[in-house]
């Protein structure tokens, strides 16, 4: 855990108690069971949102409290470790930053106020096939109106506006368009997971455009990206913690399973792996704080290394915790399913290792 | 910088560059260590002899030791400055070795004030060199089962029995060596001498390795003296000194300065060289691009876990855990570079010996074999594994090793 600032300490320790009190995991499987339309609890993201989580990064000017990422990391951290469901990542933190570093002063007094007390709901609509390929847009905007289709949209079903990417003139551009706009149709997706997704198809929606073109999604995405890596973190560090507690108390062959030194290097491997994971996805957060010149390179390390070892951990926490762990009635699938999700989102492992060596000229 | 106390960077700075012009001899360089281990045992030049000798004096080859015992010191700011003093003008630090990374330390924590007034200066001049005797035959992973005898002798110790992997034990001049002083107990029987090496009852015999080089030793006692006042901390009390000193031996051996024996080029470097590039400007192969970009990501990881764990141990005033992690992690990731440089060099990556090859080669070679004891020494992989279980994830404990 990195060193924080008073401010810091105080905002993590209020989303731990919050997300313990509030939103354990038995609100997210209520959630699920309850099949909420849109993929998470609106209630407990208005509580998120009074508490001020959703303006972490934007200005104070625009009803933020500019925190900045680490310290919104610190908050997804916790969230993640109950896999609490919310619209931060898409709207108060890609969302918000596309706006904050694309944005005109009318569009940023539009939105980012609405953003940050969580009245509105953005979302980032730039993949449009299975894989995460943000430099393959087919999407195209003319005479103002945005035309193609985006898949895998989170939050796609809760969002008032999208950013979406799409060429004007051959050029990657980032546009906003409102949801209800006419030209918007939306299908909710039902995934593994049981979070907000949507493929959505614009055929002609009024189109607004963002500043900074392929450089400014790169960006947006880069702070998507370290963000949902903080929140896997978080998910990750529990689903070992549960998967300790569980070595250290169920009994096979008259001992404790925890030991067996078969389980304890496992163990080991998990808790080094999560150690260097943590470093990578600080030193992310940080950088972007920072602007540092290395940020696309340690952002795509930190997606990278968190979702190689989210996978594993949570794949573990099923083996360990033997035929327990496969029934619906344990969390641990809970763990597993959301890994899948979050290391597909804005690019896996194999994107991210082959960006990285791109940047390094190899 | 928060930590240097209010004296003046620049100022220090200054000083130490307008010494180092003034001391270190022109020819030496760029050159390594003549203590590092290919050099070892040759005849030290007088320009190696002298540069020892200053740096020795001013204390700053062991810059944050105390003064009083011949150290430098500096805060770690002013140490900071010397080391980057050194590295600007091309210079190595000729004070190091055993006594450096992992005795010193020990002794200052644990040492009387005599012992410390004896030992400690000579480490800091780099006149004495030091062996670890810990390993035995019968004493490898499970090092508390060590038996060599130490008996009382009235004014002296007399020390029967074998160590085994003693590194630079041909060199050294003085061994700091744990052994049995009671039978009936484990660990509660184990204490922690110094004595000369330079005496009848000792005798070193270098063991030939894989690499083809022979930097440790077997090492015999018979009837050897240790003096009194060279017991370090109470009689039966060496175990607890003996972990200490291999935390100290641990946190040196991650490998994390990534040296390759390649010449300093980086893996990246030999790929474009030996593989090359495919038209879009990738590794050619694709199979070995994905696996060294994932190591070289890695290794990113484990530095930016060394930087949190110092940080963290400042700013938190305990120590991070993350530093439990760091020899396994570090020691994989090296030996994983070991074998993508063979591979890499492909046939060139074979030669033993000639002219048909490059040093880097050679050395790539010699370095792979030398490397897979990164994972045994200074604690296994397996055993550091096993502490990692129980003093951080709080495993129950089966082999009470440690």
């Amino acid at each position: 855990m990195a060193v924080l600032t008073e401010e810091q300490s105080m905002l993590r320790d209020a989303a731990k108690s919050w997300v313990q009190e509030k939103s354990p995991v038995t609100a997210f499987r209520k959630m699920r069971d309850s099949g909420a339309e849109l993929g998470y609890d609106v209630a407990a993201w208005n509580e998120m949102a009074e508490m001020g989580w959703a303006g972490v990064i934007i200005p104070e000017e625009f009803g933020g409290s500019n925190f900045g990422y680490l310290s919104l990391g610190l908050v997804l951290e916790e969230l993640g470790r109950t896999l609490t469901a919310s619209p931060l990542i898409a709207s108060g933190l890609a969302g918000a930053s596309a706006l904050i570093l694309g944005g005109s002063d009318a569009q940023k007094s539009e939105w980012l106020p609405k953003i940050a007390d969580g009245s509105a709901v953005a979302a980032l609509a730039v993949d449009e096939g299975p894989h995460h390929r943000p430099e393959k847009v087919e999407a195209t905007v003319s005479g103002g109106k945005l035309t193609g289709k985006k898949s895998f949209v989170i939050e796609g079903m809760a969002a008032n506006v999208f950013v979406v990417s799409a060429k004007e003139g051959g050029k990657v551009e980032l546009y906003l368009v409102k949801a209800d706009d006419a030209g918007v149709k939306r299908t909710k997706l039902s995934l593994a997971d049981s979070r907000g997704a949507a493929n959505v198809e614009f055929n002609g929606a009024a189109a607004e455009k963002l500043n900074g073109g392929a450089e400014l999604l790169d960006k947006v995405l880069d702070r998507a990206r370290a963000g949902l890596a903080a929140e896997m973190l978080g998910a990750a560090t529990q689903a070992f913690e549960i998967t300790l507690d569980y070595l250290k108390t169920r009994v096979q062959f008259g001992q404790v399973i925890g030991s067996f030194q078969a389980l304890q290097h496992r163990a080991a491997k998990m808790f080094t792996e999560l150690e260097l994971a943590r470093s990578a996805v600080e030193a992310a957060l940080t950088a972007i704080d920072n602007d540092a010149p290395d940020v696309a390179e340690l952002v795509s390390l930190s997606k990278a290394k968190m979702g190689d070892t989210f996978h594993l951990v949570s794949n573990e926490m099923v083996q360990m915790h033997g035929g327990i762990g496969m029934t619906d009635a344990h969390d641990a699938g809970f763990y597993l399913k959301r890994a899948r999700a979050a290391e597909a989102a804005f690019g896996n492992q194999a994107f991210h290792r082959d960006r990285y060596a791109k940047i390094q000229g190899y | 910088m928060a930590d240097f106390g209010g004296t003046d960077v620049e100022a220090f700075r200054k000083e130490v560059r307008e010494w180092v012009a003034a001391n270190f001899p022109a020819d030496l360089k760029g050159k390594p260590n003549p203590m590092a281990r290919e050099e070892r045992g040759s005849t030290p030049t007088p320009d190696q002899e002298a540069w020892r000798k200053a740096v020795g004096a001013k204390g700053w080859g062991t810059p944050t030791w105390p003064k009083e015992y011949g150290g430098g010191g500096l805060s770690p700011a002013e140490a900071r400055v010397v080391q980057g003093e050194f590295a600007r003008a091309g210079a190595y630090n000729p004070i190091g070795g055993m006594g450096v990374m992992m005795f010193g330390p020990t002794l200052l924590e644990y040492g009387t004030d005599a012992q410390k007034q004896e030992h400690i200066p000579p480490i800091c001049r780099g006149e004495i060199a030091w062996c670890q005797g810990f390993s035995e035959p019968g004493a490898g992973s499970d090092l508390a089962a060590l038996q060599t005898k130490c008996e009382d002798k009235g004014d002296h110790y007399e020390i029967n029995g074998s160590k085994i992997w003693t590194s630079g034990a041909q060199w050294a001049d003085w061994c700091f060596c744990l052994v049995r002083t009671d039978t009936k107990k484990k660990h509660e029987g184990i204490s922690f001498v110094l004595f000369t090496m330079h005496q009848p009852g000792v005798e070193v015999r270098p063991i030939p390795l894989i690499a083809g080089s022979s930097p440790f030793c077997e090492t015999f006692f018979t009837n050897a003296r240790a003096e009194k006042k060279d017991l370090v901390g109470p009689l039966n009390g060496g175990w607890t000194i003996g972990k200490r000193l291999l935390q100290h031996e641990r946190s040196g051996l991650t490998g994390a300065g990534g040296g390759l024996g390649s010449g300093g080029k980086s893996l990246e470097t030999l790929a474009k060289e030996y593989v090359g590039l495919d038209e879009e400007g990738r590794i050619a192969d694709h199979d070995l691009r994905t696996r060294l970009v994932t190591n070289v990501m890695n290794m990113r990881a484990f530095q930016q876990t060394a930087v949190r764990a110092m940080v963290e141990a400042k700013g938190n005033a305990s120590p991070s855990t993350a530093t439990s992690i760091m020899k396994n992690a570090g020691t994989q990731l090296i030996q994983e570079r070991h074998e993508m440089a063979l591979e890499i060099m492909g046939h060139q990556g074979l030669g033993w010996e000639g002219d048909d090859f490059k040093k880097d080669e050679l050395e790539a070679v010699r370095g792979w074999l030398f490397g897979k004891a990164f994972t045994i020494f200074g604690g296994s992989q397996e055993v550091q594994s096993n502490i990692v279980s129980k003093r951080i994830l709080g495993l129950p404990d089966l082999t009470q090793a440690h």
